[in-house]
């Protein structure tokens, strides 16, 4: 109790002296914002046809899945009892927003993200069949669900069909992310997450952090494979993401301008915390989207609803909800994305998009 | 004869696919849905009778009564007369159905007396609260004060 107390400064009610949304919290809207942002700058090349983005289309369409794979784990981490999260499936209550995550989720996983990689992948996995023998070819033919034709007209539908499920998973990207963002500002009890303005802010952060993280892994792939990077795509990259981060300043600003002019009785414990305790992290924000998700979910814990008191938050190292758990969350979409590329090489139909041609290797 | 779907069976198969996957998941629901679920709201109506069929652990305050006497010239007025005998005392129904063989456990002030009234700067302030071996040592609580009539 003591040592409890000894993290709180003013007034505090019992019930918020000690943080109930650890760092694993932080991590789900970030990792979710990851796939939302990496979504949309592949479908900057399949629907708004920006060809200099090309070379990471593909790179793109995998860092999304290897992360929205990984979306889900915090939450059950932080929960605990995994098993459970199935019944969402099973009794879907639709008057609740997290409870119906589930579906959010699948959708976004299986009816976009799953349906536009095999389009796109189509061709070089019958090709990779063809080419191949033993086991590697029963599961790329596994993958092609037994079907071997890629000629013109076919390739053509999927080209059609791909770009339609990419039309239809911007929304459904929109909808991922800025459903994360509506259950943070929804909690009309916290004054630092009630704000219509929560999902539209959540969703242009997404992007932000999506792109950047697409441009570090094309730079990192394209290194590691000894090619040289292609600078016009990574200054169209570069250029979509200033947009994408003017835009999001903008919005965290004019969230700020609004809270100063309207200054409801919670300014004053919120001004308070802009000034101190985030000075650093403030700084942070504008470099980094994980300060900005580190400053929404652990900082609207801080504060007491008395807005009287502060505490802080202690991270544990090695504990369920720990440092630990954390950085290995972090890492895990990588060798997620690894084995990806290893399995669909996005290089492999590098170019011309709708043409038979064999595959380089 | 046409084959409109000639071009497009892989997608046809991978329509299928999601079909298989979205019957067999139904046909999975109502297997692993138990019964009654969702007949009065979103729970099991079951679920009420099986609360109803358990055996209440507490007898309540009219049960105590019946045999012991409860003097309420002692509790009438004093701190604790709201309180319920099996509060502090524990669930003792098995010991209203059968006196003679389930006997209540004696009962440790030190330990019991604190759950109420161990100092925590959350209580407010008028509520008694004392740190126990500042206030009284190693000695028990009921060395001093009368729980049926508390005060000194």
């Amino acid at each position: 109790m003591d040592s409890l107390l000894a993290q709180v400064d003013g007034f505090m009610y019992p019930n918020e002296i000690e943080l109930q949304w650890s760092v694993l919290i932080v991590l789900y809207p970030y990792i979710t914002g990851l796939v939302a942002g990496a979504f949309i700058l592949a479908s900057l090349e399949r629907v708004f046809n920006v060809e200099a983005v090309k070379p990471t289309y593909r790179l793109a369409l995998l860092t999304a899945l290897a992360f929205l794979l990984v979306a889900p784990l915090p939450l059950q981490l932080h929960l605990g009892h995994p098993e459970r999260s199935f019944e969402m499936y099973l009794t879907p209550k639709t008057d609740s927003a997290m409870a119906m995550f589930g579906f959010v989720y699948l959708w976004y996983l299986m009816g976009v993200l799953v349906v536009e990689i095999w389009l796109d992948y189509r061709k070089d996995i019958v090709l990779k069949a063809r080419s191949s023998t033993g086991p590697v070819r029963l599961f790329y033919r596994a993958l092609a669900l037994g079907s071997d034709d890629i000629g013109p007209r076919a390739l053509e539908i999927d080209d059609r069909v791909g770009r339609f499920v990419t039309i239809v998973g911007i929304p459904s990207a929109f909808l991922l992310h800025g459903y994360v963002g509506f259950i943070f500002g929804s909690v009309k009890a916290n004054p630092w997450w009630s704000t219509p303005l929560m999902p539209v802010v959540f969703l242009f952060s997404a992007i932000v952090s999506g792109i950047a993280l697409v441009m570090l892994v094309y730079m990192t792939v394209s290194w590691l494979r000894g090619r040289t990077v292609d600078m016009t795509c990574l200054d169209t990259i570069a250029r979509y993401l200033f947009y994408a981060f003017l835009i999001d300043f903008s919005l965290e600003v004019l969230d700020l301008i609004h809270r100063m002019y309207e200054a409801d009785e919670s300014f004053k414990s919120l001004d308070f915390m802009v000034k101190t305790r985030y000075a650093t992290a403030g700084v942070l924000t504008l470099i980094g989207i994980f300060a900005m998700r580190w400053n929404v979910v652990i900082g609207g814990q801080l504060f007491s609803k008395s807005f009287l008191g502060y505490t802080v938050y202690k991270m544990g190292f090695a504990t369920r909800e720990g440092m630990l758990p954390a950085i290995l969350l972090m890492i895990l979409p990588f060798a997620i994305l690894w084995l990806l590329i290893r399995v669909l090489p996005p290089w492999l139909g590098e170019g011309d998009r709708g043409v038979v041609e064999t595959a380089e290797g | 004869m046409p084959q409109p779907l000639k071009d497009a069976r892989h997608l046809v198969r991978m329509a299928g696919l999601f079909l298989v996957a979205g019957v067999g998941f139904l046909v999975l629901r109502s297997a692993l849905i138990p019964a009654g679920f969702g007949e009065l709201g979103h729970y099991r109506s079951g679920a009420l009778d099986d609360n109803a069929r358990v055996e209440p652990r507490f007898a309540g305050r009219g049960a105590c009564a019946e045999c012991h006497d409860l003097a309420p010239e002692e509790l009438a007025g004093g701190a604790h007369a709201a309180i319920g005998c099996e509060a502090c005392h524990g669930p003792l129904a098995g010991h209203a159905a059968d006196p003679d063989t389930e006997v209540p456990p004696a009962l440790d002030t030190r330990s019991l007396c604190a759950t109420c009234h161990a100092a925590e700067p959350a209580k407010p302030g008028w509520f008694p609260q004392v740190v126990a071996a500042e206030h009284a040592g190693d000695d028990a609580c009921d060395e001093c004060h009368v729980p049926h009539q508390p005060g000194v």
